[in-house]
C-alpha cells in the first residue's frame, strides 16, 4: 500500500531538512522523500498542505501507572494520550506496583502497548530492586526482553556506590542510566522551590541545591565510569550550568527538561492560592532558572524536552497542597507548550524536532527520530496556526490533573502515522 | 466600615484602616467580659463551625467562648486528619460543610492554603484559625491589641519577634500586622530558623539578640516546636535558651516598661524563664484575654451582612 | 447625615439652643418629681444621641439637687433587630455603666423617640447588666410613627413627622451649638 503525504513542510533535522517536500510511505516504511508535485503511480494521497511534516515525536518520560495503580492511568489510556499529544512512541518509568525490576513485567508492558494499539511503549527498567536503591536488578535480562534504560524515577539513588555500579554495569549493553536529580535529606519535607514565595506561602521548601548536589555527583560518577548518563527533569540554572561545563570536558552526559519548567515559575503556587496541580517534582523554580531552561534548550546543554507525564486521581491530588501527589498529567499538552518557543522566537522548529524526536531516539538507541527512506514510518503532522484550549475534562488521559486547564494554545497534532499506519485524532 | 474581604485569610490582604476599625470594635466587644452576664444577642441563631484539622485546644476555646457570648451556635469539628487520610477531597468537605449552612468557618490547619482554598469554593465565610506556617490573623490582631493596650500606640515601637520564624505563622502575621501600624519589627534567631526573603514581608533580621534588648519595646518570644524532633534547626534546647531565651539577666538590660509576649503555650525554661513568664513585664494572660474579644469582633463583622456573596 | 433622596428637601429649625436648655430643664425637674428625689436613680443615655443629653440631665439633676446622679452610656447595636439587613455590620460603640443597675431606677435617655425599637433593645441590654426597679424613658423629641408599644414618661417636644423626614438634634455638653431641625423631603409631601 502506498501512501503521499502532499503539500506539507518536511521539517527534519536528521537529513539537515525544513523544506517543502512530500513523504512516500509503503509498507510501514519511509520509502522516499520527493520533491513537491513529484508524482507516484499506485499511490493513495493524504493532502497535508499548510502542515508540518515530522519524524515521530518521542516523550521519553512518562509514568503510565501499569501495572498497580490503573485508577490513575493504564497502558493504553497513556499510549492513546501519547498519540492525541502527537508522540509516536513513549518511554515508561518503572515505579509501578509491583516496580519494573523484572523481565515479566517488562514483557507484559510490552504486550499491553502492543495490544492497545496506539503509540509504541518502551518500558524503562528499574536500576535497583524494588527502586529501593539498595542492590542492582537483573539489568542485563531487563534489556534483553526490551527495556531501554533504567531509572528508579521517583526517587533518586542516594547510595552514591551504587549508581557508581549501575553506571559501570551498563557499559556492557549501551544503554542510558537516567537519573532523578535529588538529595532526600535536603528536600526534607520541601513541597515547593524554597524562596521568598514559600516563605510568604508558609509552605516548607526545597532548596535548588537538593537537586543541584545530585547533578554534581552524577557527573562526576560518569565521568569516573567513562560510562553515560542522563539527566531527567532538570529544572535550574545551576544544574544547567553544570551540565554545560561537564559536556565542554567531554562528560558523555545528556539531559532533559520539561514544559512546567519552561513555561510557570514558582509564582504559580502563589497565584493559583496553593492549587495542586502547581505541585511538582523538582518543584516549578524562579524566574530565572525559567530562563536558564530556555537558553538551555536553544544552546544545545539541554538535549531533550520530555514531558514527565504524571496522572493522578483526584482522591490524591485535591487535598491540602503538602500532602497532595506531584505531577502534572503532560502528554497532550507538551508539545503546544514547546511550541510557544518557537513562537516566541526561541527555538527553531528544527530545534525543538531535535528535542522531541532526533536526540530523545538517539538516546534511547531506538530506530527513530528520522525520516530517511528505509526508516519506519512513524509520521507526526503538525498543524502550527491551530487554536485550542486545554480542557482536562476531556483529556485521553485518566490524569486531570494539569496547571493549564483552561489555557488558549496554538500548535497541535493533528495527524500520528505509526509503521505507516495512519490514527486518526479528532 | 465595610471589609474589602469577605474572609479573614491573614493580615497581609488587610489594610491598616481595616485593622485599625477592628482593634476599635474589639475594644467594645472586651467589656462583654465583665458583666456578670456575659452574652449579648448579637449572632443568635447563627451556626458557626470550627473546622480544626490541626488540634488546638487554646485557640478553639477561644473560638468557641466568642461565639457563645454573642449567642451564636458554635459547632466543633475536630478531624485529626487531613482529607487524603480520610480519602475525601478537600472540595467535598467544603461543600459537605457548606450544604450544613452554616455562617461562618473557622478553620486550623497544618496545610498552608486550607482556609484560602475553602472560601474559593464556597459561599460561606472563612476565618483562618492558623494555616501551616502562612499566617494566624486573629493572633496578630490580639498581639496589636494587647500592645495598643498598653503602649497607647504601636507607630513607631520596637519589636522583636523571638525564635522558630521560619515555622512561625504567628511571626508572618505579626510581622504585617505590626508594620502595617507603623512599628519597627526585627525578627530574631539562629540562622537556621530565618527564612530565606523574610525582610521583604517587612521586617529587618538579626542573629544575635543581646544588643536587640536595650531598644526593644515588645518582644515577642515564640515557642520552640519541641515535638519537631526531625530537622538539624538547632543543636538543643539548652542551647536555645542559653542564647535566645528571655531570662531575668537578659530583662535587666530591657526597658523598664519592656511588654513581654508569646502566644503560648510556653515552653518554661527553654524560651522564657519561670521568673520571667511570672514576671510584671509578661502581657500572656492579657493576649489569651484579648483573644476572646478580639474574635468577638471579628465573628461579628465576619458574620453578617445581607450581601454574603459579596468577596 | 444623608439627604433627601430626591433633589428637594426642606429644613425647618424646631428648636434652639434656648428651647432645648429650657425642655432639659423642665424633662429634669420632672425627672426629680416623679421619683422624688435622686434616691436609687441612674441615668443611662443610649450612643449616640443620648450621650449628651444625658449628660446635660446630669448635671442640671445635680445642681438642683445638690447631689451627683450616676450617669452611664450604653451602646445597643449588639442588640440591634436589624442585623443582617444591611450590607454590612453596623459599628459597635463602647458601653460604659460603671453602677450596678440592681434595683435601680434606671431612666433611659435618647435624643429622638421613632418607631421604639432602639429603646426595646436599649431595654434588652439593660436587663443583661442587671434587674433594675423599674425602667422610665426620657426623650428630647417624640416624633411618632411607633411600630412597638413603646411609650416615652419625659418628652421635650412632640413633633409630627412624615414617615420619610428626618430629625437631626445636636446636643454638645456646654450647649452652645444646639439645635433641632426637622428636614421635609419632597415625596413625603406628596403623599400626605
Amino acid at each position: 500500500m502506498k501512501l503521499v503525504l502532499r503539500g506539507g513542510r518536511l521539517v527534519d533535522p536528521s537529513q539537515k531538512i525544513d523544506a517543502r517536500r512530500d513523504i512516500l510511505i509503503e509498507n510501514g516504511k519511509v520509502r522516499a522523500v520527493l520533491k513537491p508535485k513529484e508524482k507516484v503511480s499506485g499511490a493513495k494521497e493524504i493532502n497535508v498542505s499548510g502542515l508540518v511534516i515530522a519524524p515521530g515525536l518521542i516523550d521519553i518520560h512518562t509514568h503510565l501507572r501499569e501495572p498497580g495503580y490503573e485508577y490513575k492511568e493504564t497502558i493504553a489510556t497513556g499510549a492513546l494520550a501519547a498519540v492525541y499529544g502527537g508522540f509516536t512512541s513513549i518511554a515508561c518509568m518503572p515505579n509501578t506496583d509491583p516496580v519494573n525490576d523484572s523481565a515479566s513485567i517488562t514483557e507484559y508492558i510490552i504486550r499491553r502497548g502492543q495490544s492497545a494499539g496506539f503509540a509504541r511503549v518502551y518500558p524503562i527498567g528499574a536500576i535497583s530492586k524494588g527502586s529501593r536503591g539498595e542492590e542492582l536488578s537483573e539489568m542485563a535480562s531487563l534489556v534483553e526482553s526490551g527495556a531501554v534504560g533504567f531509572s528508579d524515577d521517583g526517587k533518586p539513588v542516594m547510595n552514591a556506590d551504587l549508581m557508581r555500579r549501575a553506571l559501570e554495569y551498563v557499559k556492557g549493553f549501551d544503554k542510558p542510566i537516567i537519573s532523578h536529580c535529588e538529595d532526600l535529606n535536603l528536600t526534607a519535607s520541601g513541597v515547593m522551590n524554597e524562596s521568598v514565595v514559600s516563605t510568604e506561602l508558609g509552605l516548607p521548601g526545597v532548596p535548588s541545591a537538593s537537586e543541584e548536589v545530585m547533578v554534581a555527583r552524577d557527573i562526576i560518577l560518569a565521568g569516573y565510569t567513562k560510562s553515560r548518563i542522563h539527566l531527567a527533569h532538570l529544572s535550574t540554572r545551576g544544574s544547567i550550568e553544570l551540565v554545560r561545563m561537564a559536556k565542554e570536558r567531554g562528560v558523555k552526559v545528556t539531559c532533559e527538561s520539561c514544559p512546567h519548567y519552561f513555561i510557570l515559575t514558582q509564582d504559580a503556587v502563589k497565584q493559583s492560592g496553593y492549587d495542586p496541580d502547581t505541585k511538582v517534582n523538582p518543584p516549578l523554580r524562579s524566574e530565572d532558572d525559567r530562563e536558564a531552561i530556555i537558553e538551555a534548550l536553544a544552546d544545545g546543554t539541554i538535549d531533550v524536552i520530555a514531558s514527565d507525564h504524571a496522572p493522578h486521581n483526584s482522591a490524591v491530588k485535591e487535598v491540602e497542597f503538602p500532602v497532595a501527589a506531584s505531577g502534572i498529567s503532560g502528554l497532550e499538552t507538551s508539545l503546544a507548550l514547546s511550541l510557544r518557543l518557537v513562537r516566541e522566537k526561541r527555538l527553531s522548529l528544527s530545534r525543538l524536532i531535535e528535542l522531541m524526536s532526533v536526540n530523545p531516539a538517539r538516546i534511547l538507541g531506538l530506530n527513530a527520530g528520522t525520516l530517511k527512506p528505509g526508516s519506519p514510518a512513524d509520521i507526526t503532522v503538525i498543524d502550527l496556526e491551530k487554536k485550542w484550549k486545554v480542557s482536562a475534562r476531556n483529556f485521553k488521559s485518566l490524569g486531570k490533573n494539569t496547571a493549564f486547564d483552561g489555557w488558549a494554545l496554538i500548535g497541535k497534532a493533528v495527524m500520528v502515522f505509526i509503521d505507516g499506519r495512519e490514527i486518526k485524532l479528532e | 466600615m465595610k471589609l474589602s474581604v469577605k474572609s479573614l485569610i491573614g493580615l497581609k490582604e488587610l489594610s491598616r484602616q481595616e485593622i485599625e476599625f477592628i482593634l476599635d470594635q474589639s475594644a467594645s466587644f472586651k467589656e462583654i467580659n465583665y458583666r456578670p452576664i456575659k452574652k449579648v444577642p448579637t449572632l443568635r441563631g447563627k451556626t458557626i463551625i470550627n473546622l480544626f484539622i490541626e488540634p488546638s485546644t487554646r485557640t478553639r476555646t477561644s473560638f468557641e467562648i466568642a461565639g457563645k457570648r454573642l449567642s451564636a451556635d458554635v459547632i466543633n469539628f475536630s478531624a485529626a486528619q487531613s482529607s487524603l487520610t480520610k480519602g475525601e477531597t478537600l472540595s467535598d468537605t467544603a461543600r459537605n460543610l457548606e450544604a450544613m449552612k452554616p455562617d461562618l468557618i473557622i478553620v486550623r490547619s497544618q496545610s498552608a492554603g486550607v482556609p484560602e482554598m475553602l472560601s474559593r469554593t464556597v459561599s460561606t465565610p472563612v476565618i483562618n484559625a492558623g494555616d501551616g506556617f502562612h499566617e494566624h490573623p486573629t493572633q496578630g490582631l490580639l498581639d496589636l491589641f494587647t500592645v495598643k493596650e498598653h503602649k497607647k500606640r504601636v507607630s513607631g515601637l520596637n519589636l522583636l519577634i523571638v525564635g522558630d520564624i521560619r515555622h512561625s505563622r504567628v511571626a508572618r502575621s505579626d510581622i504585617y500586622g505590626f508594620s502595617k501600624l507603623g512599628a519597627d519589627v526585627t525578627v530574631v534567631g539562629p540562622a537556621t530558623m530565618i527564612p530565606p526573603g523574610i525582610e521583604e514581608l517587612g521586617c529587618k533580621v538579626s542573629y544575635q539578640l543581646d544588643p536587640l534588648i536595650p531598644e526593644a519595646d515588645v518582644i515577642m518570644m515564640l515557642r520552640i516546636q519541641l515535638e519537631r524532633g526531625s530537622g538539624n534547626f538547632f543543636p538543643s534546647t539548652r542551647e536555645y535558651s542559653r542564647f535566645y531565651g528571655l531570662n531575668l539577666k537578659r530583662l535587666g538590660r530591657a526597658k523598664k516598661d519592656v511588654l513581654i509576649m508569646h502566644p503560648g503555650p510556653v515552653n518554661r525554661g527553654v524560651e522564657l524563664s519561670p521568673e520571667v513568664a511570672d514576671s510584671n513585664f509578661s502581657v500572656i494572660l492579657d493576649q489569651v484575654e484579648n483573644g476572646v474579644a478580639v474574635r468577638m469582633a471579628l465573628l461579628y463583622l465576619f458574620c453578617g451582612g445581607a450581601d454574603e456573596a459579596s468577596a | 447625615m444623608e439627604k433627601g433622596r430626591s433633589g428637594m428637601s426642606r429644613t425647618k429649625k424646631i428648636m434652639d439652643a434656648e428651647a432645648i436648655r429650657r425642655a432639659l430643664f423642665r424633662i429634669a425637674h420632672e425627672i426629680l418629681e416623679r421619683n422624688k428625689g435622686v434616691d436609687d436613680l441612674v441615668l443611662i443615655g443610649i450612643r449616640r444621641g443620648g450621650e449628651n443629653i444625658a449628660t446635660r440631665l446630669a448635671k442640671i439633676i445635680k445642681e438642683i439637687e445638690g447631689k451627683p446622679v450616676p450617669c452611664g452610656f450604653m451602646d445597643i447595636t449588639m442588640y440591634r433587630d436589624d442585623l443582617y439587613h444591611q450590607s454590612h455590620q453596623p459599628e459597635v460603640h463602647k458601653t460604659s455603666v460603671n453602677f450596678s443597675v440592681e434595683g435601680k431606677v434606671v431612666v433611659l435617655v435618647d435624643d429622638v423617640l421613632f418607631t421604639g425599637r432602639t429603646i426595646r433593645a436599649a431595654m434588652d441590654a439593660i436587663i443583661d447588666l442587671g434587674r433594675p426597679r423599674s425602667v422610665q424613658l426620657a426623650v428630647l423629641i417624640d416624633r411618632g410613627h411607633r411600630e412597638f408599644p413603646i411609650r416615652p414618661d419625659f418628652v421635650g417636644r412632640n413633633i409630627p413627622t412624615a414617615r420619610t423626614d428626618l430629625i437631626e438634634v445636636v446636643v454638645d455638653p456646654k450647649g452652645k451649638e444646639d439645635r433641632v431641625d426637622l428636614i421635609e423631603s419632597e415625596e413625603a409631601k406628596g403623599k400626605e
